[in-house]
Parts: C-alpha cells; structure tokens; sequence
C-alpha cells in the first residue's frame, strides 16, 4: 500500500514539473525578453499560454504536500524542518508570483505592468531553484529521519542542490520554451515561433550539460542515488536521454508538436528515475518508503482521494487543456469596452 | 575575526523563542486568508444567478455584471489560491511537530479539500476564459462545478479544523504514536457538521454583505442605475437569506462548545468558576484574581441559553475547573470573550439589516428607499468580515493552550526554528502590500469599467464565435 501512495507520489510530482514547471520556465523568459518594446511579443504570448491554466497546474503542489504530510508525516517533519529557509523562499516567491501574475493582467499602464512583471518573472526563477535544491538535499541524504532538523543550510546550499536547483531552472525554462514554440505555431506567429525555437534549443543544450555535471557531483555526494541511477534506474535515465535528444532534433527540424510530447516525456523520466533511484528509501539509505508510512486507513483515504481526483479532477483538467488548446479560452471575459478606452491613470 | 563575530551576533539576535512568533504569523496568514474565503466560495453563486438572469430573461445588465464580476473574481481567485498555498507550507514549516505526529489523522480531509480545490481551479479558468467562444448555456454550466467544489472545499478544510477541536478517529500505542487511523471518524469528527455549516454559511454571508457593499456605495454616489441595483440585490439577497440561518446555526454551535468543549465555553461566557445562574456579561472582562468586572451582565441569560430547559439554574462550568496550564490564560479568556461579543453584537445587527430588506421586499416588493438603508448597507461588509474574524479568533483562541484538544498542546507542536521571527516579519510585509495591491488593482478595474460607461453601449454579448484570430502577440502591451 505505501508503494502505491508513493508510486502517486513520484506522478504527482513528475505532473507538476511537467505543467507546473513550464509555467515558471514561461516566467524565466519573460524575465530575459528585454525592454518593454523588444519583449511585448513573447510577453503576451506567454501570458496567454500560461493565463487559463497556471492556478490548476499549481495545485499539483498542494496535492503533493497534502500526500506527504498524511502518508509520511515524520519525513515531512524532517524536510520542513531541515528545508526551512528553502520552503520559506519558494512560499514567498509563490505569493509574490501567482498575485503579480494576475495583477498585471488586469492592469494597462506599462509602467505598473512592469512592476508587476518583474516580482512575477523574478520569483518564477527563484521558486524552481528552491524545488530543486529540495530535491538534491533529500537526494544526497542531507535529511535526516525521525522528524529532527538536519543542516539548516548545508543542507540546500551544497554542490548537489547547486546542481539540481540549477537543473529545475533550466529544465523549466526548456519545457516552457518548447511549450511556446507550439503556441506561438497556433497563434500562426512564425517569427515568434522561431524566437523560442532558437531558446528552446539552447535551453535543451544547457540541460545536457547541466545534467551531465549532476551525474558528476552525484557520483561524489550521492553516491546511493548515482549508483541505483546507473543500474536499476537506468531504463528512465536512458528513456531520458533518448526522449531528449529526439526532442532536440525535432526542435531542429521544426517539428514543434512531436518535440512537444518528446520534451514531456524526457523531463518525467528525470523526476522517475529520481524517485526509483531513491527506492525502497524516502530519505535515501536512513528511512524506507514502508518504514515511513502512515497507518494503513491514511494510505487508503488518500488513494481513495486519488481515485476520487481520476474521476473528477481528470476530466476537469483534460478539458480545460482541450479547450485551450482549441483556442476556446481565448481571454478572460468579454471585450468590454473598458480595455478599448486608452487608460492613462496609475493602477 | 569581525566578520565571525557579526554572524554570532546576529545568530544571537535571530534566537527568539518562535512559539509566539509562530502563534502571529500563522494567526496573521489565517486571518488575511479567511477575508478571500467567502469571496472564492460564495461569489461563483451570484455570478451564476446573474448569468442565469441574464440568458433567462435576456438582461444585458445582468450578463455585464456577470461578465465584470469573473473578472474581479479572477483576482480574488488568484490572491486566495497563493494565500491558501502559503498556509499549506506553513503547517510544516511553522507546526513540523505537529504534522509529524498528528499528519496521518489531520492531513485527511486536505487529500479531498485538494480535490475540490483542483476542481474549482480548472472550472474557474474555464469559465473565466470562456465567455467569448463557448455556447451561452455550456458556458453557464461551466461556471456551477465552481460554487459545488467551493462549499465542499471548505467543507473538508473546516474538517481538519473541526478535528483539532474533536480529535477522534484514531488509535495510540504506550509511546503515543498513532497505530491506527479510521479516516472517516477523521473528516465526520464530532465538531465539523456544526462547523462546516457555520462556516459555509458565513462564506455566503460575508460574500453576500461584501459585494453589496460596494454597490450600496455606488448608489449614493448617485450612479442608481439597473447595474447597480443588481448588482446590490443579488448579492444582498444572498446575505439576507444566509444571516437568521447562520445565527441558528451559531446558536446550535455554542450548544455543542458548552456540552464538548466546556473551558472555551467558560471562556466565552466569562464564567470563572463552576456556577449556576451565570449572567451573559455583554462586553467586561476578567481579571487575575478570577473577579469579573465592568460590562453590563443580564442576570442568568447564560446559563438559560445554555439550556433552555433548565433555564437558569442550568450549571456552567468554570475556567478553574481544570488546571490553570490546560485553559485558556486571562488575556486569552477576554479576548475571547470580547471576540464573541463582537461577533454576537454584530451578528444580531446583521440580522436586523436583513430583516428590514426582507420586510420591505415581502410588502412592498421593492428594496428598502432612502439613504439610511444604503448608508447601512455600505458598512455591511466590513461589519461582515469583522464578525467573521471574531468568530474565527475565538474558535483558535478559545481552544489554547491546545492544538489538538486535550491531547497537544501549542508549545509541543511548533518548530525550533528560532528565526522564524524574521519570516513573521518578512510576511508581514508581503501580505499588507498584497492586501493594498488587491485593493487598488480592483479599483482600478471599477474605474475603468466606469469610465467606459455603463453597459449600454456594449457590443453584442455571448456573440457569434469568432475566427481565431491571427498573431495578436502584441496586442497586451498597450
């Protein structure tokens, strides 16, 4: 049974990277598109992409602590304790990015947008670092078991949170880039296709390179994790490897669509081969999955709840992407006269 | 050498004791949270009603008001969902102790508030982004999962609340640690049917009362026009029917508190030892040596609401009747009680406001005329956010020293961390600029929905679909 909690564990977590990460790679290029005139483009582009669908996608995270917190409380104890300054960052970067976010939609003056679009792109970088650094601490066993403090700062600033904080940034910078590259098709943008084609490219790039440096300094300070990722989890390293380098020759190709499905598939098989690598430990080689788990009538309530998410939540979330994607949710309300009349008042 | 020095320093001055320091913040996040709750929960209705009205009756003011109304609930949505967020991290961050032994009871019903929260996440998108391009009715329809995932959501979360007040649902072995969890007796504890309700219907009231709020303003600003009064009457409706149900459900509520929860109940009443014919004191306070002073005390009211069937010889227990580290401290005590005298004292003028409009729709069929009603009605909303955050203070306050009733207290369950201090601070900050920002961006919105003149001059709603339209990338920026 925790198997099970874990296993939807490992997908809701490969979910929010997949849907909630592109939304912060959208916010990391936004942050570079330059000046107010030069980025308009990918900046509307961007808000429009990312507009309908950023709330839903960011419950993905919500998901994943409700299922950490009840299913495996003390390991929760133990990374909310030991991840402090981390949690604390990405809680505060979380606010400050969804509010902006909305505000600057529903604000006309540039100079106030730009504000707005600022703490907005500025946050969207910092939030994924601080996931990923997360995610490299617990994964070179800096967390202790038992629901004590490990290093407060050690434990998320150390090479191999550098690393995979690095890597979150990048991989959600790729997966948005080449997410847009397909949007802006839609939209039959080519120039703007072909502006997050070139980024989309040399994010894939970057990501080789900095998974590669991970591979090293996780063959250092991890050297669990690096050796289950060489042996037992290296069918998804591999599917990773494959799913990517196809990706980028799609990209290349100017396949936006299949690059699309490709780029997916090898970011998930990072968050899986992750989550196998660390198997049968929680926190890698001082607590199991089994020894973490909460009682058996928790577990069940949560898969019961994750049932419960397939028959309700799915059809919900498929349907919000198919009428997005078929250009149904066009933009937020009706054109009310009141964004024609040109507005020259401070927000 | 200096350098070492400064960092011991300042790790000195960062190791305050986070128990209080916690205490606030989460106090705070709660507090500014629970002000968007009825926004999110409620206002899906009176769009809905006024989008029904709309293509029901063919009313364009009523579809502008609907139309206008999801956009501003798009950025109440938004602060809500990241506020709501941030609590979800501070469970952990600010109670590890707490979550660590208690997560595999208290973290059920979040599993299915997760649920319904996603489900209105996805359909408030769809139904914000769909106006233009999806039939009027499918649209219409799109917009009702979001105010059935709204009530159950908060539901599940009051759930979890509920639980701290009536732990139950769970098996301890000798050490404490829980063997066993039956979620059901988890999320159906004995304190969330009453709760749930009183919170439910407080969404639909505040809701109600806030929204109407604003247009009361309107009116006296002397825009009365059918916007406007629509946009008054629907949500006021809502309230006014919402406000006798909630002072029964409430009333129902402290029954429960005086049979279950009998030391918060003394603390609501000011009752300092175990008596029979206690007075309801209205305002007062009590003081260290267990007197009761000042307030205007109606003799026996207390007792007699307590249990009308013994009327004033129904016995009340008191604060000393248990431990002076197991109840509430004095401070703690008046604030509750001064929180309970607000939100009755608020409450019953509430009813009074609604009972007007109810008497004046019943006979003359029309809303109550006159400036002194719309002056009334402008503070309803803030009169309605303050009665519900004295409700909330005094179901947290009144439940200290504990956490989980009886079984944890607060001190065992926060973190050792000792800078949490500063991020109470930096949240602080975060928060007030998030709260003025929601403010003004919202005005701006009205402003210029005004400025653009009313609803007359509008185009076709709901009109024909229109073809995608190409490259538009740049239009944003204007």
């Amino acid at each position: 049974m925790s198997t099970a909690v874990a296993a939807v564990l490992l997908v809701a977590l490969a979910t929010y990277a997949v849907f909630g990460g592109a939304d912060f790679g959208a916010g990391f290029w936004d942050l570079i598109a330059g000046g107010p005139e030069r980025g308009a483009a990918p900046r509307g582009l961007i808000e429009r992409s990312i507009g309908p669908v950023w709330e839903a996608n960011h419950v993905w995270l919500i998901f994943i602590f409700v299922v950490t917190w009840s299913a495996f409380p003390t390991t929760y104890q133990s990374i909310t304790l030991t991840m402090f300054v981390p949690l604390t960052i990405a809680a505060l970067g979380i606010v400050l990015r969804g509010a902006s976010f909305a505000f600057r939609k529903s604000v006309v003056t540039v100079r106030v947008r730009r504000v707005f679009g600022g703490a907005f792109a500025l946050s969207s970088v910092l939030v994924p670092f601080c996931f990923g650094a997360i995610a490299g601490g617990i994964a070179s066993g800096r967390v202790p078991a038992g629901g004590v403090a490990g290093d407060p700062v050690g434990s998320w600033l150390n090479p191999t949170s550098l690393v995979t904080g690095g890597l979150a940034v990048v991989l959600a910078a790729y997966l948005a880039a080449v997410y847009l590259v397909w949007d802006a098709r839609r939209a039959g943008d080519t120039a703007l296709a072909g502006y997050f084609r070139r980024r989309a490219v040399v994010s894939a790039v970057v990501a080789a390179i900095v998974a590669v440096i991970g591979f090293v300094v996780l063959s250092a300070s991890a050297p669990y994790v690096f050796g289950r990722l060489t042996s037992w989890a290296l069918p998804p390293v591999v599917l990773s490897v494959l799913a990517g380098f196809g990706a980028l020759v799609l990209l290349v190709r100017d396949a936006a669509r299949g690059a699309r499905v490709l780029a997916v598939v090898a970011v998930a098989c990072i968050i899986f081969s992750w989550g196998v690598a660390q198997w049968p430990y929680l926190l890698p080689e001082s607590l199991t999955v089994s020894a973490a788990a909460a009682p058996t009538g928790t577990l069940i309530a949560l898969l019961v709840a994750v049932g419960g998410a397939v028959l309700i939540v799915l059809p919900g979330f498929v349907l919000l992407y198919v009428l997005d994607q078929r250009r149904l949710l066009p933009e937020e309300g009706v054109e009310d006269p009141a964004d024609r009349a040109g507005d020259t008042e401070p927000g | 050498m200096i350098v070492g020095e400064t960092l011991t320093g300042l790790a000195t001055m960062a190791a305050v004791n986070p128990v209080p320091w916690a205490r606030s913040q989460m106090a705070f996040t709660l507090g500014f949270h629970i002000i968007l709750v009825p926004l999110g929960v409620s206002w899906a209705f009176m769009v809905l009603i006024a989008n029904y009205r709309a293509l029901r009756k063919d009313d364009r003011a009523a579809l502008v008001l609907a139309q206008r109304w999801s956009k501003y609930m798009a950025i109440t949505f938004a602060v809500g969902a990241v506020t709501g967020t941030v609590l979800s991290f501070e469970f952990g961050l600010l109670w590890p102790r707490f979550m660590g032994i208690w997560g595999e009871a208290f973290g059920i019903p979040f599993a299915f508030e997760g649920l319904f929260f996603f489900t209105e996440a996805i359909f408030v998108a769809i139904y914000i982004f769909g106006w233009r391009r999806l039939k009027p009715w499918t649209h219409f329809w799109t917009g009702v999962p979001i105010a059935l995932a709204g009530v159950f959501g908060s539901v599940s979360v009051v759930a979890a609340n509920a639980w701290m007040n009536a732990p139950s649902g769970f098996t301890a072995n000798a050490q404490g640690e829980i063997i066993d969890v039956d979620p059901l007796a988890v999320i159906f504890n004995d304190a969330m049917p009453l709760q749930a309700a009183h919170m439910v219907v407080a969404a639909y009231l505040v809701g109600g009362f806030l929204i109407a709020s604003v247009y009361a303003v309107g009116m006296l600003r002397g825009r009365v026009d059918r916007y406007h009064k629509l946009g008054f009457t629907i949500p006021f409706t809502v309230a006014a029917v919402a406000t006798p149900i909630q002072i029964g459900v409430g009333d129902t509520l402290a029954r429960w508190v005086y049979d279950n929860q009998p030391v918060k109940f003394a603390a609501i009443e000011l009752v300092p030892t175990t008596s029979s014919d206690v007075p309801e004191t209205l305002l007062g306070h009590l003081n260290e040596d267990g007197t009761v002073t000042g307030g205007i005390p109606i003799p026996g009211m207390a007792s007699w609401l307590s249990d009308p069937g013994t009327g004033r010889s129904t016995v009340i227990q008191g604060l000393d009747s248990v431990p002076a580290d197991t109840r509430p401290t004095v401070l703690e005590a008046n604030v509750v009680h001064l929180a309970w005298d607000v939100m009755v004292g608020l409450g019953s003028l509430l009813l009074l406001l609604a009972v007007w409009y109810g008497a004046v729709w019943l006979f003359r069929r029309r809303m109550p005329a006159g400036k002194w009603f719309l002056r009334v009605a402008a503070c309803s909303g803030v009169l309605a956010v303050v009665t519900m955050e004295a409700g909330w203070v005094l179901t947290e306050v009144g439940r200290q020293p504990w956490i989980v009733y009886n079984l944890m207290k607060v001190e065992a369950a926060a973190t050792g961390n000792t800078g949490v201090w500063i991020t109470f601070i930096a949240v602080i900050v975060l928060y007030l600029a998030l709260g003025v920002t929601t403010i003004m961006v919202l005005r701006s919105m009205s402003r210029r929905f005004r400025r653009a003149g009313g609803f007359l001059d509008m185009e076709t709603p709901y009109g024909p679909a229109e073809k995608p339209e190409p490259a538009k990338a740049a239009e944003s920026e204007p």
